[in-house]
């Protein structure tokens, strides 16, 4: 069953779908793509930073965009105690490499889980704002707001970390620790204070789209599984680090996704993310966006 | 992989003024079963096993069974099919239980079968759907009360059929219990001589709803059946209530998981309205049986503490039902015998605080019990609502009807 409409359609819910896989994939893009940690747990902090918003939101009323941008100096400082954590257990002893350093978050990851059961108990959980369930009409075309809120979120943290990372000192320290650690350090700067700082960014980028993830669709303690293989995917795909890269592969990978669901059967659609990763990579190792090393 | 070993109801015993000494000296009546409490089943697991320990005091305050006390041996599997086997290796070798009662849900519960029956082992099944119709196990006593395969899905279809409805759009998560629902709808509408305008199964790790709705209203069906999983569930609403379903729609509905608990009901709120689902027990007047007032009370005091579903509608109850079940079997046959347990249990009525139950040659309930309810006036963000009658009113089956069906969908919804 084809028709203009529908693919039409399927476009623009697919680009809106991307961009919000963009906000769910940024911080890990900072962490995986320009930190080199492997950091598995990133769904799982989401997952949290979304469950701290329905709190706020259940108990306090506050509105979930509001309690996303309220908890980012929080979700800050977690991500500084996390990395140093890292660091000091894993990366000092050089035994983060290979499979040690994902062990160490995936355990991180379980943590997480349980200790979200044990507060909030096994339900799915899901927050009331006048944005949420509410669809904008044009002519005979209904978008979801939630999805529009989504989009204008994830383009302004790309616009801010694009900034960031290229017009401050700090930001382009974080390149710089990214590019050569040794230089930095002959230089006289701590590279892993730069980098704690950079993991402390890349936390806090999580408590907004930890509001995104709760504002799209309900969330339950083991919904961080799901989006592991989609994050991983979409910041590899965008080659390692950049984050207008990243934008643009979410929303490759949204579009393909939708279309796929809505023209060719949605069985297909989980296999898309990993066989265009895998294109991508065989055609181009470095990414869409990377620079050749 | 944790492990919790129950012990209740000796203070009560003491109470009663039985002789406590001597029935502790006893090993106690074990009852093994591994229950999802993590994972995206624990929902309807942690409800259901709270359920059976609701009857486990109830038994053990009674003075227990055969005079022995009544123990629960249970772990988590995790929601995870692949944990199952091994659990259960464990629960006859090393805990060496007396008898078996299955996990929650159709996808644990599978890989089972095949140990359980070369065992000899009966098992008293836990709201899986058809899996014991190729193995065949003849010790297999399902609580849930779907019955004949095909009854799930020709009850709904029946509904869409008297609404004038001739055309299907099918909805069914890529899941073995979802796709059973598929199957069966599939063929009920073929008999039905209803036209299939839509098909498709979705992967369970769907986020947005959006892009497969539009197909599906593009279709212009008049009945949609849906058989999901809980967080597609909410998403499919949500989508639904977004972008229209458009106004050909007679009956939307029929097999969606999760909107029988307490949290996602109030989560959802007015979204539910006009939606026709299957259900297993409902606050309607028609549907109190000997005890099942005194156990809900217990029940709703108990799920604050076990922070598990307030309302504990769907499961809770099957869960004391299996129970009760299993008390009247070895009560009658004054032994453990797996054999002339099942032998009784597939010979007798059973009565329990959901009714009566009577099986067939399958280990299925003979005739079924599932309700199909429109939901009715929801407001938004009160699960106290859901208490009071009307809320969900019941079209199918006849004896239990509270209401007639509103139609068209679109109608229903406002």
């Amino acid at each position: 069953m084809f028709s203009f409409e529908l693919l039409r359609d399927a476009v623009l819910i697919g680009v809106l779908l991307g961009c919000f896989y963009a906000a769910v994939s940024l911080g890990l893009s900072i962490a995986f793509g320009l930190l080199d940690v492997p950091h598995v747990a990133h769904p799982a902090f989401l997952v949290l930073a979304a469950y701290v918003v329905y709190f706020l939101n259940e108990h306090y009323g506050v509105d979930p965009l509001l309690a996303g941008l309220l908890i980012t100096p929080l979700f800050f400082l977690f991500g500084l105690v996390a990395y140093r954590l890292y660091y000091e257990t894993f990366e000092k002893r050089g035994s983060d490499a290979g499979v040690r350093g994902i062990a160490f978050f995936f355990g991180i990851a379980f943590i997480i889980e349980v200790l979200i059961i044990l507060q909030f108990g096994v339900d799915q959980r899901s927050v009331t704002a006048d944005y949420v369930g509410k669809a904008w009409r044009i002519g005979e075309m209904r978008i979801p707001f939630r999805l529009v809120v989504a989009f204008v979120v994830a383009v302004a943290l790309t616009v801010l970390l694009t900034l960031y990372l290229s017009r401050t000192f700090m930001g382009r320290a974080i390149r710089a620790v990214a590019q050569d650690q040794e230089a930095l350090r002959l230089m006289g700067a701590n590279p892993i204070r730069i980098k704690q700082w950079a993991f402390g960014i890349a936390t806090a980028v999580l408590g907004i789209a930890g509001a995104l993830l709760i504002i799209v669709a309900p969330v339950e303690p083991t919904l961080d599984r799901a989006y592991i293989g989609r994050t991983f995917c979409v910041v590899v795909m965008a080659g390692l680090g950049s984050m207008s890269g990243t934008l643009v592969a979410a929303i490759i990978l949204g579009v393909a996704e939708t279309i796929v669901l809505t023209l060719f059967g949605a069985s297909w659609a989980p296999a898309i993310s990993f066989a265009m990763l895998l294109g991508v990579l065989a055609v181009r190792p470095q990414g869409l966006f990377g620079r050749r090393s | 992989m944790k492990r919790r070993t129950l012990l209740g109801g000796a203070v009560a015993v003491a109470l009663l003024g039985l002789d406590s000494a001597a029935l502790a000296q006893q090993a106690p009546i074990k009852i093994g079963m591994s229950m999802a409490q993590t994972g995206g089943l624990a929902g309807g697991g942690k409800a259901s096993l709270l359920g059976i320990e609701v009857w486990r005091d109830d038994v053990n305050a009674k003075g227990g069974l055969l005079g022995r006390k009544v123990e629960l041996v249970v772990y988590d599997d995790k929601s995870s099919a692949s944990e199952t086997p091994a659990i259960y290796s464990k629960l006859l070798d090393v805990d060496k239980v007396d008898i078996l009662f299955a996990p929650y849900a159709t996808v644990p519960t599978a890989p089972l079968m095949p140990l359980v029956k070369q065992r000899g082992m009966l098992l008293i099944g836990n709201f899986s759907f058809q899996v014991n119709s190729k193995v065949g196990h003849d010790m297999w006593f399902n609580n849930a009360p779907w019955g004949p395969a095909d009854s799930w899905a020709s009850s709904f279809l029946d509904l869409g059929q008297k609404a004038g409805g001739k055309s299907i759009a099918l909805l069914a998560a890529d899941q073995e219990f979802a796709q059973n629902l598929a199957k069966t709808a599939r063929e009920v509408a073929t008999k039905l001589g209803m036209q299939v305008v839509f098909d498709q199964a979705y992967p369970p790790s769907t986020v947005e709803f959006s892009g497969i709705l539009r197909a599906l209203k593009a279709a212009k069906p008049d009945i949609v059946y849906v058989a999901s999983y809980p967080p597609d569930s909410a998403g499919i609403l949500r989508a639904v209530n977004e972008i229209g379903i458009g106004d050909n729609v007679k009956l939307f509905g029929g097999g969606m998981v999760g909107l029988q608990f307490g949290t996602v009901m109030e989560n959802l709120g007015s979204l539910l309205n006009g939606v026709v689902n299957y259900n297993t027990w409902l606050p309607e007047p028609q549907m109190y049986n000997d005890g099942t007032k005194a156990f809900f009370e217990t029940y709703t005091k108990r799920a604050v503490e076990a922070k598990v579903d307030p309302l504990g509608y769907y499961l809770a109850p099957y869960g004391y039902a299996s129970g009760q079940m299993i008390e009247q079997a070895i009560k009658a046959v004054g032994s453990l015998d797996q054999k002339a347990l099942a032998k009784y249990l597939r010979e007798n009525t059973h009565k329990t605080i959901v009714g009566s139950i009577t099986f067939a040659a399958d280990g299925e309930w003979k005739e079924s019990g599932v309700v199909q309810a429109q939901f009715r006036g929801v407001k938004d963000k009160n699960i106290e609502q859901f208490r009071s009658p009307g809320k969900q009113v019941i079209l199918f089956p006849a004896k239990l009807k509270s209401g007639d069906l509103i139609t068209p969908f679109e109608a229903a919804r406002k």
